[in-house]
C-alpha cells in the first residue's frame, strides 16, 4: 500500500488540481483519499484501479468538505460541474495513462510559469511535482521552514489570483515554455551539485530529483533535443559525483579524480543521450553542447589523452549560443591546454578588462593557475590571494589555499 | 477574467520621436485596438496625457492635500492602459505582448478583483 501511495501521489495530486482547480484543496483531498484508503483497503482489498479510486475518493472528499464548510452555493456547483466534466475522462481505462500524463505535464508547466519568480518556480516544482516536504525544500534553499512555507503560499496565491492557467501551453508558446521548465530542472540539479559545505544527502537528493524530473518530462514530451541534452549533461556530471570530493571534504578537480569511482551506468546512458540529442532535428541547445563537452572528458581513459582541441571547438560553439563570462572563462582554460597558458592568459585578461564577470574568485583562481604555469610566481600568488578573499564556499577556499601553499613550498 | 494592462514608457523618449515614427505608432495602436475589439477582448483603453499634467491628491484628517506631479517618480511613466477580458494570464500576456508600446516600454499585467457581492 505504501508502495502504491508513493507511486501514485504525484499523479493523483496533478489530476486533483485539475478537477478542483486549486492547489491547497487538491492537497487536502489527496490526504483525505489516502486516509480513506488506509481505512478501507485492508478490509475491502486494494481496488483494481487504485489511482482512479484515489482520485474519485479525493474528489468526493473535497466536495464534502466544501459542503461542510458551507461555502457559497455557486462554488459547489462549480466543483460538481468540473467533476462531472472530468469524471468521464478519469475512468476511461485505455486513455488513463494519457489523461494522467497530461495532468502531470500541466502541473509542471504551471509550477514553472514565467510569471512566478524563479525561486518560486523551483520551490513549487520540488514541492508539488517531486513531492518533497516543505521542510526538505526549505533545506535545499537554506531558509527556514516558515520562510519556505510563506514562499509557497504566496506562489500558489499568485497562480490562483492572477489566473495562471493549469494548462500545457499552446504550440506557439511551447518551445519558450519548455526552456523555462528545463531552466528549473537544471537549477535544481546545480543547487544539488554545487560543492557547498554540509548536507551531502540533501544535495544528492536534489540531483536525483532533477534527473527524475527530466526523465518524467522526457516520457511526457518525447524527443525534445534540449531536454535530452540536459538529461545527458546531468547524468555525465552526476556520474562523477562521488569522485569529486575527498573523504576530508576537499574538492578534487577532474584531472585528479579516480576514474574508477565514476558511475559507468550513468556515463553509458549519458553518452548515448548526447548522440541522440545532437542527431535530433532542430536548433542545437546549449545543454547538448555542454553535455558533448562533458562527454569528451569522460571518454578519455586518463587526463592526458583528453581531446582538448575538440573541447575548445565545442566551447566556441557554446559561446555563440550562450555568450556568458563563465563560458568564456572555461573556454580560456581549454585553450590553455591546446595553445599554452600564455595565450589563455590573454583571453582571461581581456575578459577581466570588460568587467562583466560576477564570480571574481573563479576568474582570479583561473588567472592564478595560468600564471603559476607560466612560472610568474609572485603574480600567481597575488591572484590566488584575491580569489581566496572573494571565495565564499569552504571547499573552494581550501582548494585555493592549497594552491598558495604549493607556491610557497616550491 | 479582467486584466488591466498598464503601459509604461519613457516620456522623454516618446516626446523626442520624429513625426513619421509617431504616425507609425499611432497606426499600430489603431490596428491593435481594432484587433482586440474584434476578438471580443477589449473593454476599455485610453492614452494618458504626460505626467507633467498630473496632480496627486491625499486626504489626511479629512483634509485634501494636493501636490503637483505623479504619485511616484519613476524611470518609465504610465502612459496609457487597456482593460481586457482574457481567459487566463497567458491570454492576457499574449495581448500585452502585442501592444505596440511593449517594444520600447513595459506593460504591467494586473488581474482585477471581481465586483464585490
Amino acid at each position: 500500500m505504501e508502495e502504491i501511495f508513493r507511486r501514485e501521489a504525484g499523479r493523483v495530486l496533478a489530476t486533483l488540481i485539475r478537477l478542483l482547480g486549486d492547489f491547497d484543496r487538491a492537497e487536502e483531498a489527496r490526504q483525505d483519499a489516502f486516509a480513506a484508503a488506509i481505512e478501507q483497503w485492508p478490509c475491502a482489498g486494494i481496488p483494481a484501479n487504485p489511482r482512479a479510486w484515489l482520485v474519485s475518493a479525493g474528489r468526493n472528499k473535497a466536495v464534502d468538505r466544501v459542503r461542510r464548510e458551507a461555502l457559497f452555493h455557486s462554488k459547489i456547483l462549480n466543483l460538481e460541474r468540473a467533476g462531472a466534466e472530468a469524471g468521464a475522462q478519469v475512468f476511461i481505462d485505455e486513455d488513463e495513462e494519457a489523461v494522467f500524463g497530461d495532468d502531470r505535464l500541466r502541473l509542471i508547466f504551471t509550477c514553472c510559469h514565467p510569471a512566478l519568480s524563479s525561486d518560486a518556480q523551483i520551490a513549487l516544482t520540488l514541492r508539488e511535482v517531486c513531492g518533497l516536504t516543505t521542510l526538505a525544500v526549505s533545506r535545499a534553499f537554506l531558509v527556514s521552514e516558515d520562510t519556505m512555507a510563506q514562499r509557497l503560499v504566496r506562489a500558489k496565491k499568485k497562480i490562483r489570483e492572477a489566473g495562471i492557467p493549469y494548462e500545457t501551453p499552446p504550440p506557439e508558446l511551447l518551445d519558450q515554455r519548455i526552456d523555462g521548465v528545463l531552466a528549473v530542472i537544471y537549477s535544481v540539479f546545480t543547487e544539488g551539485y554545487a560543492v557547498t559545505s554540509g548536507n551531502e544527502l540533501m544535495n544528492e537528493a536534489l540531483c536525483d530529483e532533477a534527473i527524475r524530473l527530466a526523465r518524467l518530462v522526457d516520457v511526457l514530451l518525447p524527443r525534445n533535443p534540449a531536454l535530452i541534452g540536459l538529461l545527458a549533461l546531468m547524468l555525465l556530471h552526476d556520474a562523477r559525483r562521488r569522485a569529486r570530493v575527498s573523504d576530508a571534504g576537499n574538492v578534487i578537480l577532474l584531472e585528479h579524480q579516480d576514474r574508477g569511482l565514476w558511475n559507468q551506468a550513468e556515463i553509458a546512458e549519458g553518452l548515448a543521450l548526447v548522440d541522440e540529442s545532437l542527431r535530433l532535428p532542430g536548433r542545437v541547445s546549449p545543454y547538448s553542447v555542454q553535455a558533448a563537452i562533458a562527454a569528451v572528458h569522460v571518454r578519455a581513459p586518463d587526463k592526458d589523452s583528453t581531446d582538448w582541441r575538440q573541447i575548445v571547438a565545442l566551447y566556441e560553439v557554446l559561446m555563440r549560443l550562450q555568450p556568458t563570462p563563465v563560458i568564456e572563462l572555461n573556454h580560456a582554460v581549454a585553450v590553455s591546454m591546446v595553445d599554452g597558458a600564455g595565450r589563455a592568459l590573454d583571453l582571461v585578461e581581456s575578459l577581466a578588462a570588460r568587467g562583466e564577470v560576477k564570480d571574481y574568485h573563479l576568474l582570479n583562481a583561473v588567472r592564478g593557475s595560468l600564471l603559476q604555469r607560466l612560472e610568474r610566481t609572485a603574480e600567481a600568488r597575488e591572484a590566488y590571494q584575491r580569489a581566496l578573499a572573494e571565495a565564499k564556499v569552504e571547499p573552494e577556499r581550501r582548494l585555493i589555499a592549497a594552491r598558495i601553499a604549493q607556491l610557497d613550498a616550491g | 477574467m479582467n486584466y488591466l494592462l498598464l503601459i509604461y514608457a519613457n516620456e522623454a523618449q516618446t516626446a523626442a520621436m520624429d513625426p513619421a515614427a509617431l504616425t507609425t505608432m499611432t497606426q499600430e495602436y489603431t490596428e491593435f485596438t481594432k484587433g482586440i475589439i474584434q476578438a471580443g477582448q477589449f473593454k476599455a483603453g485610453d492614452r494618458l496625457k504626460p505626467v507633467s499634467t498630473a496632480s496627486t491628491v491625499r486626504v489626511r484628517n479629512g483634509k485634501a492635500a494636493i501636490t503637483d506631479g505623479p504619485f511616484a517618480e519613476t524611470r518609465e511613466q504610465l502612459g496609457g492602459y487597456y482593460l481586457v477580458d482574457a481567459k487566463n494570464l497567458d491570454e492576457a500576456i499574449s495581448i500585452a505582448a502585442r501592444i505596440p508600446g511593449a517594444k520600447h516600454g513595459s506593460i504591467e499585467v494586473r488581474p482585477i478583483w471581481p465586483p464585490a457581492g
